[in-house]
């Protein structure tokens, strides 16, 4: 049963005319892990969640619970019960809040539902509203909330989605302290009955609440294992020295500790294609 | 940013998730245009006004399925002709196999064509029901078979808008190469009856009014249930970000065929009630031209509100007739202008002015920027 579960990549390669973005990635991530992807720019992560959710074509085998993903379209991939957001958080900006989560409550409902008018709130859109704090904000435009608003009710969708699988790209980025801590308690408890993966620059975020962390470089996986293991690494120091922790090299030369600002990080030729 | 577990609040907000006022302003002015147009119209118009009227009605109705599938689904139907013209035609025909009697041809044909009995394509359109069902159900087919081909193949935008033209082309240029079978360039003209009434007599100039002033109601009434509906919501959704509707397990393809397949079938009712008020469907009436007139329309009331493109469309198929009294020629020019002002100064249309001048109001003293232009407020 164990081994259906899960998420599970095997030899996943992505190239764009003859750049190898992802290049023989095997990954296994079960159930109630918090994974947190981390790497430099262009290391492949925001690829690699590309061709799980199929936006892009890969080579290889992505499983979840048993189903090979790959070359199923995207919207039958978001059915078989995996979701994700986006670098730049993405909701309906013109519609509200409480739409939006309406919206991604609905993939399974029958024409005759969709034809009607919504008279109430689905019980999982109320309790989602109450997750992620925006209640009071149900009627309001989602182009009218703050960027962590919006990030926050991209999570919402997620949850009333129903996903079981959640592949979130640098979902606090941009956010403040308390916002950060927010958010990393949420998927804690989300995280306790789903699979949860997270691309993180944060490596304060990562640290405190990663159960485990995949390091990808270049396209491969560099190392994996807990905070501590991973930390202790040498390749991984090697790498993050080499990149981008120059001036980063204060009291914590036993780790890698690239402290980027959130969003400054975007613009690797990978994460744009 | 409130914290996760926030307590709700007072008076739960989410009670007003639908505005109250909102269908109680809807009746009214659903009241409202029923009386002008039962009422007002009929009692302050000539018989030559009102024929007139009922001609600018029919292109409010194709207006109506452009204000669903452009204003709220995002796609610039800039071929709707082909629609109006299938349903036209369809209605056409059967007129004409009407007028000529049993057993005889349509005059046309026995003009040019060197056929001694209808074409068989013909034939089923002597069928008053079939008839009927074919103007709505015949555009809705080829809009089905037609769009699932292009949106499978993620067309949009300017594409699709080009594609659509071609095929408003091609279908006026077919036509008119056919003169045996569809009149040609002159189209089939001279309809006289219309399932049995005379259509010289005014009285039944007037019923025909009245139907088309019912049907453009009706049209309304269900563009605007599909507006408010949860697939409402969900083709704003599909035209602000395709890509995003896909992640939640939809497939855009299907929601956007929905809507411009409705849109077509109210194109065909529009094109089928078009030819008894006038008595004639030409190529002329529904190739590249005609076919972009009608999307002004929409486009100058507001192709985001139902009552903005109704009233636009009826209010420049109105200024058309008007300035090309005056100024025969200026007015092709004058239309273009106005597309353009529209598209470029006011892209929600005349129906978005209020509001934006609301906004420009309220947002000086506090110097916040106007949020993004509500396209979803008026209907």
């Amino acid at each position: 049963m164990t081994e259906l579960s899960g998420l599970r990549v095997r030899g996943l390669r992505v190239s764009f005319d003859g750049f190898t973005a992802v290049d023989g990635v095997d990954l296994d991530v079960r159930p109630g892990d918090l994974r947190f992807l981390i790497g430099p720019n262009g290391a492949g992560k925001t690829t690699l969640v590309d061709a799980v959710t199929g936006l892009v074509r890969a080579s290889g085998s992505v499983r979840f619970e048993g189903t090979e993903l790959l070359g199923r379209s995207v919207h039958r991939i978001a059915r078989s019960g995996i979701g994700r957001t986006f670098q730049t958080a993405t909701v309906f900006e013109e519609l509200t809040v409480l739409q939006n989560l309406d919206i991604a409550a609905g993939a399974a409902r029958g024409p005759l539902t969709m034809l009607r008018r919504r008279r109430s709130v689905p019980e999982p859109v109320a309790r989602a509203l109450e997750t992620i704090g925006l209640t009071e904000r149900s009627g309001s435009p989602a182009g009218t909330l703050a960027h962590g608003q919006k990030q926050w009710l991209e999570i919402g969708m997620l949850l009333v989605q129903d996903v079981r699988l959640l592949l979130l790209d640098e979902p606090v980025a941009g956010m403040s302290h308390d916002e950060r801590q927010a958010t990393g308690e949420l998927l804690r408890r989300i995280s306790a009955e789903r699979t949860v993966v997270v691309i993180e620059h944060d490596m304060d975020f990562m640290r405190s609440f990663a159960r485990s962390v995949s390091v990808l470089h270049a396209g491969r996986v560099l190392s994996e294992g807990t905070v501590a293991e991973v930390q202790s690494d040498p390749r991984v120091q090697e790498v993050y020295l080499g990149h981008a922790a120059v001036q980063d090299a204060g009291p914590t030369a036993a780790g890698p500790h690239p402290e980027h600002a959130g969003g400054a990080h975007a613009g690797s030729a990978v994460q744009e294609v | 940013m409130t914290e996760p577990t926030s307590a709700p609040g007072k008076g739960n907000p989410l009670k007003r998730a639908v505005p109250a006022g909102r269908s109680a302003r809807a009746a009214a002015g659903f009241a409202a245009a029923a009386l002008a147009l039962f009422a007002l119209a009929p009692l302050a118009l000539s018989d030559f006004r009102l024929g007139l009227l009922a001609k600018y009605l029919c292109t409010a109705m194709v207006a109506v399925g452009i204000c669903l599938a452009w204003g709220r689904g995002g796609l610039l139907t800039l071929g709707q002709g082909v629609f109006f013209g299938l349903g036209g035609y369809a209605m056409a025909m059967h007129l004409k196999i009407a007028d000529a009697g049993p057993g005889n041809l349509p005059d046309f044909m026995q003009l040019y064509g060197t056929a001694t009995e209808l074409p068989w394509w013909w034939r089923p359109f002597a069928n008053p029901l079939f008839t009927i069902a074919a103007t709505v159900l015949l555009p809705m087919a080829v809009a089905a078979v037609l769009g699932s081909f292009v949106f499978r193949r993620r067309v949009r935008g300017a594409y699709f808008a080009i594609l659509s033209q071609a095929l408003a082309a091609a279908l006026a240029i077919w036509l008119i190469g056919q003169q045996a079978t569809t009149g040609g360039t002159n189209g089939l003209t001279d309809i006289r009856g219309f399932f049995g009434y005379d259509l010289d007599d005014p009285v039944n100039q007037r019923m025909v009014y009245f139907v088309i002033a019912a049907a453009l109601l009706l049209l309304v009434a269900l563009a605007r249930q599909l507006i408010h509906s949860r697939y409402g919501e969900l083709l704003v959704a599909v035209r602000d970000s395709e890509e995003r509707v896909r992640f939640l397990g939809y497939d855009p393809a299907n929601v956007k065929l929905v809507a411009y397949v409705v849109a077509a079938g109210m194109a065909g009712l529009a094109g089928a009630l078009f030819v008894p008020a006038v008595g004639i469907i030409s190529p002329a009436m529904i190739g590249i031209v005609p076919s972009i007139e009608f999307v002004i329309g929409a486009a100058v009331g507001g192709r985001a509100s139902l009552a903005g493109a109704v009233l636009g469309a009826i209010g420049v198929a109105w200024a058309r007739t008007a300035l090309s009294e005056e100024f025969p020629g200026a007015w092709t020019y004058f239309q273009g202008l106005l597309f353009i002002v529209a598209l470029a100064f006011l892209p929600g249309g005349l129906a978005s002015l209020a509001g934006v001048v609301k906004r420009r109001r309220t947002a000086r003293p506090t110097g916040e920027p106007a949020p993004a232009l509500p396209l979803g407020e008026a209907a």
